[in-house]
């Protein structure tokens, strides 16, 4: 063989492995977590080691549309993750557990699906036993009807209850407001002198006697977030993916109505006073907490703080009760 | 007509006799090559910034669309990687000149296979799923690979280029607007060809090998099957072949009698037309159908594409070239008449081209720095943002690419029509309706 055909024949391999191998090296050394629409595929991979104490760097990227890209209970921004784009995230955990993070975009029908966890492992600086959260402790069932009886005919309003409810027995502890229902708390005033109306009135300076306005915007920011795309942006269960969901006939959206019959599960209507009014506080914290259980309510547990689910309720509510400044 | 010999300048002679200038391209296409498909296979799914996409569909699309194929015919064909690694099996040498021992099965290709339907009939089935083929990268990685393979499969097994000359669908419409070209390889003196021995730029000799496009260069009167690889310039021993400059549109002046061709210009014009309205258009509807692929709508996307280019088009072609008195066959005058149809589908896909090159053309700043979406930025220039390119001049040159494109072909349908001695008014209103059309979709 002449030396000029063979030193062709080496630069010609040289280039063809050059071709392949570099790529290939480089590829296999850049750990991408890859983003995608939970009917794609989700998070992958969806579960990450970390260690307590020690940062931990994520490359993201998105195969499809804009995913955001958080870690629940924990105070961080959350980062958007554009297609074709790498985000670069620096976590730092203090405490082992399992984390969940998830997408902060309405990416798609099944947005809420598209989860994953961090397995945090390492000693704990500050051991903290877990809180029972208060649906537990009052043993309520979630899933038994909770309608109020009675209604209000118009909105409750805060600003007149304000003047009606200085001398009323009403228990004005915490625990009490979260513990019970609207309606329960209308019922403990019937032997009042106040007229029906007066008491839903006094109902809601209640109700907005225990939040403030911090919470209330904080609600509304966590609402408009994660809640309103399916329980609409005024709580009316219209949000745009309600109808979606309803036209695609996704089976998380079925549920058993009695033995047989399968129904499709449609978003809560916050705007329902008879709904609204029969549910307390610490009801509401576990529908969150839990989530839907087989509707396409996702459980919120693994991704709110407590104090985000209280702030979230507090916003809830206010569908219902005119509140004053 | 003028002829300016480019061969005569002693630095492109020397530069295209040698095969070291050829080969040094060679490698580093083919090395990008495989790199595209690589990048498809296992970079971003996301197409806007995977290499394989913009590289190949918008890079190196708007190279030949707007200035490879109009400026210098096959010119792409001359740096094509996809034969090589088959051309250099075939041969047993990647730079030596041939041992004479046939290599691998060798066998001539079919007869009924020797014409363009095949390339045709290739160009076609990429061209109706072409909206899942341009955006998802992983599909053009396998197609890329998959052209590779097949040329290197048809080169153990036919002789020569089989691949280039009768299945790559690319191949097929550049060789038809190659005509418009001012670029040629032609031979200097016929009579030099007629008493050459042996005719080693057909058969090879130790200089070099035998056309590689199966075209004896003496034949030559137009560029559609001349691969400009540079081949007989290395074997002619009588120093009687010529790269000329030339004016524009050189070989349309003979219009071409062969259906394969005549048709080759329909699909060409055909799928201008469906893709201006389909990816360009404003209707979701048909961006839906072309991308659902294997749904219902996009069987009826592709029987209305196919109806379009075979059916539709040519039948009101045909319908206005009817005329009983003439005596030319209709098959005859059809093909030749259809001659006008390419320097129009040329300038169709010259203003198609142009508004989704300039739209995209700032995605090659971002895929050369992170070519496979893996958050590099080799160059800096990783997170370049998305803007459209002198959209202030798209309209412009779209009309007046469109409208250069009319006169062209009329000129052109004015000449064909004098050889088969018909009026060319039936062929420039066809023209101009399509025309109308075409910057109806576009503007």
């Amino acid at each position: 063989m002449k030396r000029s055909e063979l030193i062709s024949r080496i630069l010609i391999i040289t280039g063809i492995l050059l071709a392949v191998g570099a790529p290939l090296f480089l590829w296999a050394r850049t750990p991408l977590i890859h983003a995608r629409m939970a009917e794609d595929g989700g998070w992958n991979p969806d579960v990450i080691q970390a260690e307590v104490g020690k940062p931990l760097h994520l490359k993201i990227t998105s195969d499809d549309v804009v995913h955001g890209f958080a870690v629940g209970q924990m105070d961080m921004r959350s980062v958007d993750i554009l297609p074709g784009k790498v985000t670069e995230v620096t976590l730092n955990f203090d405490k082992p557990g399992i984390y969940a993070f998830f997408c902060t975009r309405w990416c798609g029908l099944n947005h809420w699906r598209m989860r994953g966890t961090i397995e945090v492992s390492g000693a704990s600086t500050d051991p903290q036993p877990a809180s029972v959260p208060l649906y537990v402790s009052l043993n309520l069932d979630l899933d038994a009807p909770h309608d109020a009886p009675v209604v209000p005919t118009g909105k409750p309003s805060a600003t007149s209850g304000q003047l009606l409810e200085a001398n009323l027995p009403i228990d004005q502890s915490a625990d009490y407001y979260r513990s019970h229902s609207p309606y329960e708390v209308f019922e403990s005033l019937q032997n009042t002198s106040l007229t029906e109306a007066q008491r839903w009135d006094t109902v809601a300076y209640f109700w907005q006697s225990n939040t403030t306005p911090e919470s209330l915007a904080n609600g509304k920011q966590l609402y408009a977030q994660n809640c309103a795309a399916c329980h609409g942006e005024n709580g009316a269960g219209d949000g745009v993916f309600a109808d979606d969901l309803a036209e695609a006939g996704e089976a998380s959206m079925q549920t058993m109505e009695g033995a047989m019959n399968m129904v499709m599960q449609v978003p809560v209507d916050f705007t329902d006073p008879r709904r609204m009014l029969g549910a307390s506080p610490a009801l509401l914290q576990g529908k969150i907490l839990r989530g839907g259980m087989g509707t396409g309510m996702p459980m919120w547990g693994v991704i709110f703080t407590e104090k985000q689910i209280w702030d979230l309720i507090a916003y809830i509510y206010s569908f219902q009760f005119e509140y004053g400044n | 007509m003028n002829r300016i010999e480019l061969t005569r300048i002693p630095f492109i002679k020397n530069a295209l006799k040698s095969r070291y200038p050829q080969l040094a391209v060679f490698i580093v296409m083919l090395i990008g090559y495989i790199f595209a498909i690589l990048a498809g296979l296992i970079g971003t799914p996301v197409g806007s910034h995977n290499f394989s996409i913009v590289f190949v569909w918008i890079a190196w699309w708007a190279i030949l669309i707007l200035v490879a194929v109009p400026f210098f015919g096959r010119g792409w064909c001359a740096v094509c990687p996809i034969p090589l690694p088959g051309e250099w099996l075939q041969r047993g040498a990647a730079l030596s000149p041939p041992d004479k021992r046939p290599k691998w099965l060798n066998l001539r290709v079919p007869k009924m296979f020797r014409n363009i339907w095949l390339q045709n009939i290739s160009f076609l089935l990429l061209a109706l799923f072409s909206s899942v083929l341009l955006t998802t990268p992983n599909i053009t990685g396998i197609v890329l690979a998959a052209m590779l393979f097949a040329a290197i499969g048809l080169s153990t097994v036919f002789e020569r280029r089989a691949f280039c000359r009768y299945l790559c669908p690319v191949g097929g419409f550049i060789g038809l607007y190659s005509q418009t070209a001012p670029i040629e390889l032609r031979i200097k003196d016929k009579q030099v060809c007629v008493t050459c021995e042996g005719k080693p730029c057909y058969n090879g000799s130790s200089a070099g090998y035998g056309c590689p496009w199966d075209v004896f260069p003496g034949g030559l009167t137009k560029n559609t099957y001349c691969g400009l690889c540079m081949e007989c310039i290395r074997t002619c021993p009588h120093d009687n072949i010529a790269v000329n400059l030339r004016p524009f549109s050189a070989d349309l002046a003979k219009p071409s009698t062969r259906m394969d061709e005549a048709f080759k210009a329909f699909i060409m014009l055909g799928s201008a037309i469906i893709y201006a309205g389909v990816l360009l258009g404003p209707w979701g509807a048909f961006k839906d159908a072309a991308y659902n692929v294997s749904s219902n709508s996009w069987f009826i996307y592709a029987i209305v594409f196919l109806a379009i280019i075979f059916v539709i088009l040519p039948g009101l072609f045909m319908l206005g070239i009817l005329n009983k008195k003439n005596t030319l066959p209709l098959k005859q005058r059809f093909a030749s008449l259809s001659t006008a149809l390419i320097p129009l589908g040329l300038m169709f896909w010259v203003a198609f081209s142009l508004s989704f090159v300039l739209t995209n053309a700032s995605y090659i700043l971002a895929a050369l720095s992170d070519p496979l979406g893996l958050g590099w930025n080799l160059f800096g220039t990783a997170h370049a943002a998305w803007q459209p390119m002198f959209t202030s001049i798209l309209a412009p040159a779209q009309t007046l690419a469109l409208v250069g494109g009319l006169i062209w072909s009329a000129r052109t349908a004015q000449k064909a029509a004098g050889e088969v001695k018909v009026s060319p008014i039936p062929v420039i209103i066809y023209c101009f309706i399509a025309t109308s059309l075409m910057l109806w979709l576009l503007l």
